[in-house]
């Protein structure tokens, strides 16, 4: 699985997603956690580049995303979040190939300020505001998965409980009501904050929503933090595995 | 050229946080009976003409999900 990690001028989580995405795949590839040098090329061997050195970041300005087999919008304040957040990123060349990308079924993960701009391009439905406390928040905290076909929730049960790190201060979900009972009824909630976590007032507890499809996914929380016992867990892994795994099973 | 003034706020209805944490300041400076503090944004331009004015507010100004925008020409 080849992954294309967008960076927008004010990116900044950009290379922990780049990282979560080769971890992800290097497990994958080795069969489940271990190292897997041998086979990723990693190392000395003189075998051309395996799947997993060829994943990327994709500037801004870039339109061809060829080759890729998945794409993360990242986290941090592109365009330095001016007029609204993700509202400029919007217009950049890369999320035009990325609409394209996603229209032909292709993976594409936002993360906190990668969500609000797939929400800004109309790739996911709703939007988010300021948290109600008007706060930037940053702490652990645990997400429920909810019930969705979502190809990035491959492997994980409805109900599961994921550890995953909260950091952001624009991520209050919101819909009109119409909208909000049609995400509902399609089974687009992806994941919802656990009892009495919800930290931003995000209406029905959403932390992250999929679009009609299924292959378009937003989420505020950063999954891309959890991937290292380490560094407070790896419960992020089981997103980014979805994919991987549907790719790996095709070939790739 | 015309110059154009664009009001945009958030729509009635939505939890305006900041105007919340605006006014939830006030007391604290002496300022008492005031209510429903609500904080947007103006956005000035100049333009050819208005005939895309519209569509600029519905793409970029403003996300009509959440906002609510005037425009006026000046």
């Amino acid at each position: 699985m080849i992954w294309g990690v967008l960076q927008f001028p004010g990116s900044c989580d950009e290379r922990d997603a780049l990282h979560a995405c080769e971890v992800a795949t290097r497990e994958l590839v080795s069969g489940g956690g271990g190292p897997a040098d041998d086979v990723s090329g990693r190392g000395g061997g003189t075998s051309p580049a395996a799947p997993i050195d060829r994943s990327r970041l994709v500037w801004h300005e870039e339109t061809d995303l060829s080759g890729l087999d998945g794409i993360v919008v990242p986290g941090g304040f592109s365009y330095g979040d001016y007029l609204r957040a993700g509202a400029i990123a919007r217009f950049s060349p890369a999320m035009t190939a990325v609409a394209e990308f996603a229209e032909a079924g292709g993976p594409v993960l936002g993360i906190c300020n990668g969500f609000q701009v797939l929400c800004e391009s109309g790739l996911l439905p709703g939007a988010l505001l300021t948290n109600e406390s008007t706060r930037f928040i940053c702490r652990p905290g645990e997400l429920i998965v909810g019930e969705s076909d979502s190809p990035w929730l491959a492997g994980l049960e409805p109900g599961e409980k994921l550890s995953i790190p909260f950091k952001h201060q624009s991520g209050r979900f919101f819909a009109p009501p119409e909208m909000l009972d049609r995400i509902e009824a399609n089974g687009q909630v992806a994941f919802r904050y656990a009892q009495g976590q919800n930290p931003n007032g995000s209406l029905n507890d959403i932390a992250g929503v999929t679009n009609e499809a299924g292959n378009v996914l937003g989420l505020m929380p950063h999954p891309e933090h959890a991937v290292d016992p380490l560094a407070g867990g790896t419960d992020g892994l089981k997103i980014f595995r979805g994919p991987a795994r549907t790719a790996g099973a095709a070939g790739a | 050229m015309i110059s154009a003034r664009v009001l945009i706020r958030p729509k009635e209805g939505i939890l305006d946080a900041q105007g919340k944490a605006v006014e939830g300041a006030l007391p604290a400076l002496g300022f008492e009976g005031i209510e429903h503090v609500r904080v947007g944004r103006i956005v000035e331009l100049r333009a050819e003409d208005d005939r895309r004015l519209e569509e600029l507010c519905e793409k970029l100004l403003a996300n009509p999900l959440i906002e609510d925008y005037e425009i006026e020409i000046l």
